[in-house]
């Protein structure tokens, strides 16, 4: 297996439940391909932190304003 | 309204998130929460309980997004589809691990400032696929229905950004590693 085909699966990697047929030759890829553990590591981790920090956080009073204002639109409508 | 009040309760952040993603704007994106769950309440009736209400919210926050978007600048078409013409699934360069956990490097405002920094240098039609599907956790299928997007093209798109993205910030991370270990002498 090549690195192209490796990376062709790595969504499917990415997902611990995906059932793929491929599993054995891409862990086998793996053992011998320091640079797609490392793609496939960090790709991991960047995933995890852009899940785990909320970057556009709404504030509780923004979000209170933006309530009355959508509900007054609603009820006009 | 009582029940709809629930639902813009339940699902605001989101489609703050969404929004402030496409947009970059924060007070447009302010715009596009008022206007998405206004469209979604004037369009109740039309929805279909086969796809989930939160998608279907999604997809008019996307469309509303775009919109406010091409305002912004002026006639300039703006779609998902800009600027992704680049090299197909062009292999990784950067070799480097992260290692220590970069998460240990930085303060939570200073990560957040550097992830927004780092998402926002991504063409438009790569960072809505990645936060749809990566942030939101929205399935392969849903993204492609809500974008209106085959499923190859956002695994494709979504192979991308992710690549992109772990590029950019390895950049990042490398830079305060070095100033970790070494030190400005």
């Amino acid at each position: 297996m090549t690195c192209t085909e490796f990376l062709a699966q790595l969504d499917e990697m990415l997902d611990q439940d995906a059932a793929i047929p491929l599993r054995a030759d891409l862990q086998e890829h793996l053992k011998n391909c320091e640079h797609c553990e490392i793609t496939l590591n960090t790709t991991r981790k960047t995933i995890q932190i852009y899940r785990s920090h909320e970057i556009y956080e709404l504030p509780d009073d923004l979000r209170e304003r933006l309530h009355k204002a959508i509900l007054a639109k609603c009820r006009k409508c | 309204m009582a029940a709809f009040e629930k639902l813009v309760r339940q699902y605001d952040r989101q489609v703050f998130r969404i929004a402030n993603h496409i947009v970059q704007n924060r007070e447009d994106a302010e715009d596009v929460v008022q206007d998405a769950f206004l469209k979604a309440y004037e369009k109740l009736d039309q929805f279909q309980g086969n796809s989930k209400f939160y998608t279907w919210l999604v997809r008019i926050a996307v469309n509303e997004s775009l919109m406010r978007l091409r305002k912004r600048r002026t006639g300039k078409m703006v779609s998902i589809d800009e600027d992704v013409a680049t090299d197909e699934g062009s292999m990784p360069r950067d070799l480097a691990d992260w290692s220590p956990d970069p998460e240990a490097l930085y303060g939570q405002s200073e990560m957040a400032d550097i992830l927004r920094r780092t998402i926002q240098g991504l063409p438009p039609g790569f960072r809505v696929v990645f936060v749809l599907r990566d942030v939101e956790g929205l399935s392969t299928e849903e993204t492609a229905e809500t974008l209106g997007l085959s499923i190859p093209a956002v695994k494709s798109r979504l192979l991308r950004a992710r690549l992109q993205l772990r590029e950019r910030l390895s950049r990042y991370f490398k830079r305060r590693n070095g100033q970790a270990q070494g030190g400005v002498k």
